[in-house]
């Protein structure tokens, strides 16, 4: 049993840590902010939290505070992308050109 | 009255969590985490915590389990489509910023609704103005407020309306 | 095998992190250095769990839990600065 929880908990960590490279690969390739922001957040939030999934298996007495490590990025990770993403549109940096519409550039045309 | 309950809200979840960092039940843990979670609770009194504004219903709890699984779900489908996108050598994006319309009235459900946009498929919430969101799209597969809102919020409501209304 | 693996995802972890930290050194907007701090920390996050396995020192974790945290105010931080909200 304990055997059979240490491989599945390498496996986790390891498609946790794969989630993790996407998300470097997402971060060089996309062309613009905006983009690397949720290439950034998605694979960043999932990937550590199979990796942290992946250790529970491993030593199941740390779960308690792993849990709360993984609670905590889930509700942060995202809020801090939000609050990224919208100082950046505020700062209008710029987008990139496939673009197909900006609504919330629309709305704002006239404000800096 | 209502800031009784908040509080007292607030202080509970605040100790469920000095636990679960402490990891015992010991009486002095237990003396110091009450101690110091009732002091925070009183200080920021209208802070915003996980079950601040959850409905007192089973239906609500319930809801909120069922909520988990279709998050979990969206974020595994989110990260693998994503992946597919960052991977593939033509990078094939489609991005814009399109505005949506929630329904949710709450502060702590419309926190959750754009907390879980961020995390699902391609989007990712940017702004938010009352009942607007604007979210930025990798994939946009329509620039329509109504359409998209069907698509982007429309699953993630359903569950947040009866949790937190 | 578990060691296999656990070698493995810090390898991959790894990969992660410089990819990031090409992100972080090239720009080319200051939102962009922070976007690849974000993803760096959470990724160190991830190697400092994989290092308490490895060590097997609980402790770590605590390490990790301040550190997750001490991030994510530095993040809004600057994003607020970013604003010109100071």
């Amino acid at each position: 049993m304990a055997e059979f929880l240490d491989i599945l908990g390498g496996l986790l960590m390891a498609a946790g840590a794969a989630f993790l490279l996407f998300g470097g690969i997402g971060l060089v390739r996309m062309p613009d902010l905006y983009n690397r922001i949720q290439a950034g957040t998605k694979t960043t939030t999932l990937g550590t939290l199979l990796v942290l999934a992946g250790v529970a298996c491993i030593e199941p007495s740390w779960g308690w505070k792993l849990l709360l490590i993984g609670l905590f990025l889930l509700f942060t990770n995202p809020l801090s992308s939000q609050v990224l993403a919208r100082a950046a549109h505020r700062n209008k940096v710029p987008m990139a050109a496939s673009t197909k519409v900006d609504r919330l550039a629309q709305d704002h045309g006239g404000e800096s | 009255m209502a800031w009784v309950r908040d509080t007292g809200i607030l202080f509970v979840t605040l100790l469920l969590f000095w636990l679960m960092l402490a990891g015992s039940l010991a009486s002095d843990v237990l003396i110091t985490g009450a101690l110091v979670s009732l002091a925070i609770a009183l200080l920021f009194r209208d802070g915003l915590s996980f079950f601040t504004e959850l409905r007192p219903t089973l239906a609500a709890i319930t809801t909120g389990f069922r909520y988990y699984g279709y998050f979990l779900r969206e974020l595994v489908r989110s990260n693998f489509r994503l992946a597919a996108i960052v991977l593939s050598p033509s990078l094939p994006i489609e991005p814009a910023i399109v505005k949506v319309r929630t329904r949710l009235k709450s502060r702590m459900g419309r926190l959750m609704l754009a907390n879980s946009i961020t995390l699902t498929p391609g989007t990712l919430t940017v702004e938010m103005e009352g009942e607007w969101l604007y979210v930025h799209w990798v994939n946009a597969e329509t620039t329509d407020t109504e359409e998209a809102t069907a698509r982007i919020v429309a699953g993630f409501e359903s569950y947040l309306e009866v949790m937190y209304g | 095998m578990a060691e296999m693996l656990i070698l493995l995802a810090a390898l991959l972890a790894g990969g992660g992190f410089l990819l990031a930290l090409w992100r972080f050194i090239q720009g080319p907007t200051a939102a962009d250095r922070v976007v690849a701090f974000d993803v760096l920390t959470v990724i160190s996050i991830t190697l400092i769990a994989l290092a308490a396995l490895a060590e097997g020192r609980g402790i770590y974790l605590d390490v990790a839990l301040v550190y997750a945290l001490l991030s994510f105010l530095g993040v809004i931080a600057v994003a607020r600065y970013l604003e010109g909200r100071f």
